[in-house]
């Protein structure tokens, strides 16, 4: 048995064009038709994703498949397509209109090089919604909102999507005879594809500027924006390179997966209480609340952990507090803490509101050079000095936290032992957990 | 067994469980943290994660995969959505299954990135043009991130709406013990696709066409404009007004079926208390520690408004108690339904949580 397959003779579907007489858009997707039809591809894995404006009626003339989305947002919709199927091929049309609103996507779809291509119906102005100046709106130009003429200098989309990167630019005009071929080469191309295609709207801005095909080519050749194939590069698309750069990981085990903590010690606990670690930015405050908290949780405890600190992470406060619990307890407002950690003058400011309203059965843990608090609640001096091995900077807090931990006995320290005891910092959480918990504490 | 997790990192455990292969987001706190291990994770299930240049360009991938067949997520925080607000339109009108996470922070405008807050909780109803309807749920904790995101996912496809995962801060970023079966293995959700016929089927009105996916079979239109069942732009007043009402009727006929909530009724409950999100915790605390019998209600699903299941638990009730974190804006949908009861807010606004005796001393 034999298969014949033959060509299909067009993409486009019977439904005729709504374009305006002389309008550039009709010839332009005619040879969008003709690149189609020699490429010979399966019509419904073609996607025509359309913008806003009278080129976002485009798709609705193709038998292809068709997004049609918001204004500006078309190579986004169209980027999001091509990643979920890089075996779909997406061509964008859309107008300046859309151009300029949806600057950012252009540019960063061609940083990208993400395998689409977009032809750009560039008329020079809004046309569907009377003829108002857009980014392409050469200097001088009349149109419905430059009456005056436009003060803007025009965007050269063909020097901005080149000069980032994209496979494949092309400027030219509705009238380019080899338009077709044009297109093919852009949708071959395996990265970000661009044509930028001049035309004459002929609602507008033909007759508010007497212009013409001439005038077409005369504007460029004024503003140095040269017609033809401006970059044309090997690139790779962006589905490619992701798929070559996340090849390593593939099947590596996900940073969401489960890992258990197990409940093996004792705790003394009746009543929730609450643990807070007042330090500085870069002072490992919340990590060493973390292995406390682990701590907590393997004595049978529940445990939710509050940190605080400001946008710029490296500098000013940082704050842990621990709720620990024997039942679940759901998130509460900040209080006054039963234990507090101060670890340094940063932290010590912070949380200076909250001493005077501790209650006296609370405990303060405060090193000698930050001990003049004034507070109802217990004060605790413990001198990381006094430690039988020096305590670095970045042992401060869990030692001091250890310390903290073995003055208010909730829990087994066997815990603390065991969680610093995990993980790969396991070497420098032990060696802080003992010399906190060897520390003096009152 | 325990484990040590925030919310992010449950609500992409809940992703990846729910079968999610696509997410584009963009940095913004308290969201990032589902960006980031989205970014490191997905590859790794064999799904692709971007981030994009803008809010807009995330939510566009997203309805762009969505609609090649991705099932897709993103997340951000309020003035994300406010970026997201016209794509959202457009997820409603090409009716595409996608997951929205809003992690709320205080607002208005930049307000406190590290601050909670429950003030999108109309926004996420109301925050696109034309007032058609979109499904929120609420998780109350950690355990409730998962599972919320998995059926986020399951709603997402059986309406083919966005779905609003509604979160803060709080539940999002705070490291909490949750006991490590509440992880249960969740079924990947249903998803039911046609490769032939129209693409929009919107008659009757209340029924939920099967999705056509690009590049799967023949050819599939796709648009964000009024359109007829072929996704052929249409001025044909009965057309319009039909796919206008379907847009409404596939959400507001399955209330019942979205509906998800607690009730906690007491004997001789004479006070209810409403409360979702983040607040849900600090009202079982209240109900327990209350020495007066006490009913409550935490709604999980609050858009669409759960009306029938709210005006069950009104029954015996003369006052309601309604803890938010702003100014009352929930408060609305329950006094609406409330008659003549008494409808009382406890609001907090000032980027800390209510505690249960706050609640407790309004139900006095």
């Amino acid at each position: 048995m034999s298969i014949t397959i033959s060509r299909l003779a067009t993409f486009r579907n019977e439904k005729p064009y709504p374009f305006c007489p002389g309008c550039g858009h009709g010839p332009v997707l005619d040879r969008l038709d003709e690149a189609l039809v020699r490429l010979a591809l399966d019509p419904a894995r073609v996607v025509i994703v359309s913008d806003i404006g009278c080129s976002g009626l485009s798709d609705q003339y193709f038998a292809t498949s068709a997004f049609h989305g918001l204004h500006g947002r078309s190579i986004t919709y169209a980027t999001g397509i091509k990643l979920a199927n890089p075996e779909l091929t997406v061509v964008v049309v859309m107008g300046d209109g859309g151009t300029g609103i949806g600057g950012a996507h252009l540019l960063s779809a061609a940083r990208r090089n993400i395998g689409i291509t977009v032809i750009v119906m560039n008329n020079l102005n809004f046309g569907m919604t009377g003829g108002q100046h857009s980014t392409t709106t050469p200097e001088g130009a009349i149109t419905a909102t430059t009456p005056g003429g436009n003060l803007e200098h025009p965007l050269d989309i063909c020097a901005t999507v080149g000069v980032n990167g994209a496979g494949y630019v092309y400027r030219g005009t509705s009238f380019d005879e080899d338009l077709a071929d044009r297109i093919v080469a852009a949708i071959e191309n395996p990265g970000f594809s661009l044509l930028d295609i001049w035309e004459l709207c002929t609602a507008y801005f033909v007759r508010a500027n007497r212009f013409s095909r001439r005038g077409i080519e005369q504007t460029m050749g004024e503003l140095g924006f040269s017609p033809g194939v401006l970059y044309e590069r090997d690139v790779a698309g962006y589905s490619a390179a992701y798929a070559a750069a996340q090849g390593g990981t593939a099947n590596a085990p996900l940073g969401v997966a489960p890992q258990t903590i197990p409940t093996e010690f004792a705790h003394s606990l009746e009543e929730p209480a609450t643990l807070l670690l007042a330090g500085s930015a870069g002072g490992k405050v919340r990590s060493a609340a973390r292995v406390v908290a682990e701590a907590a949780i393997r004595a049978g405890l529940w445990v939710t952990q509050k940190d605080d600190y400001p946008v710029t992470v490296k500098t000013g406060h940082s704050l842990s507090q621990l709720t620990v619990s024997p039942q679940p307890e759901p998130l509460g407002p900040v209080t006054p803490p039963d234990v507090l950690v101060v670890l340094s003058d940063d932290g010590l400011r912070k949380v200076r509101p909250l001493l005077g309203s501790m209650h006296p059965d609370g405990v303060v843990v405060a090193p000698p050079d930050l001990a003049g608090v004034t507070t109802p609640a217990h004060v605790v001096l413990v001198d990381p000095s006094e430690a039988p091995v020096r305590i670095g900077k970045p042992a401060l807090a869990l030692s001091m936290a250890s310390a903290a931990i073995a003055a208010a006995g909730w829990f087994d320290l066997a815990a603390l032992r065991a969680a610093a005891a995990c993980g790969p910092f396991a070497e420098q959480n032990t060696g802080a957990v003992e010399a906190g918990l060897a520390l003096p504490h009152g | 067994m325990r484990e040590y997790i925030d919310g992010a990192t449950a609500i992409v455990r809940g992703a990846l469980a729910a079968g999610c292969d696509f997410f584009a987001g963009y940095p913004i706190t308290p969201a990032s943290g589902i960006l980031m291990a989205m970014m490191r994770d997905l590859p790794r299930t064999g799904g692709v994660a971007i981030q994009g240049e803008d809010e807009i360009a995330s939510i566009g991938m997203c309805i762009g995969a969505a609609m090649a067949g991705s099932r897709a997520m993103t997340a951000t925080s309020g003035p994300g959505i406010s970026l997201y607000s016209e794509n959202i339109g457009l997820a409603i009108m090409g009716e595409v299954p996608l997951v929205i996470v809003d992690v709320q922070r205080l607002g208005p405008a930049t307000g406190g990135a590290t601050t909670v807050s429950q003030g999108d909780v109309q926004f996420v109803r109301w925050g696109t043009a034309g007032g058609y309807p979109i499904i929120a749920l609420c998780p109350t904790d950690v355990a409730d991130c998962y599972r919320l995101t998995v059926r986020a996912f399951e709603l997402a496809e059986r309406f083919r709406c966005p779905v609003f995962l509604l979160t803060d801060k709080e539940v999002v970023m705070t490291p909490a013990t949750v006991a490590a079966d509440a992880f249960v293995p969740l079924p990947v959700p249903e998803r039911t696709t046609a490769d032939t016929g129209l693409p929009y089927e919107f008659v009757p009105a209340g029924d939920v066409p099967a999705l056509h996916l690009i590049g799967d079979g023949a050819a599939v239109r796709f648009t964000g404009s009024t359109h007829d069942e072929g996704a052929f732009i249409t001025k044909h007043g009965p057309t319009i007004e039909a796919l206008n009402r379907h847009l409404a009727a596939k959400v507001d006929d399955h209330v019942a079926e979205i509906t998800m909530m607690d009730h906690i009724a007491q004997a001789g409950a004479a006070t209810l208390i409403v409360g979702y999100g983040v607040t849900a915790g600090a009202v079982a605390s209240a109900v327990e520690l209350s020495d007066s019998p006490l009913a409550a209600l935490i709604v999980r699903s609050v858009w669409p408004v759960p009306e029938e299941a709210i005006r069950d638990a009104l029954a015996g009730i003369d006052r309601v108690v309604v803890p938010e974190l702003n100014l009352g804006l929930y408060r609305r949908e329950i006094e609406r339904l409330a008659g003549d009861r008494e409808v009382v807010g406890v609001n907090r606004i000032d980027g800390d949580l209510i505690s249960p005796q706050q609640i407790l001393e309004a139900t006095a």
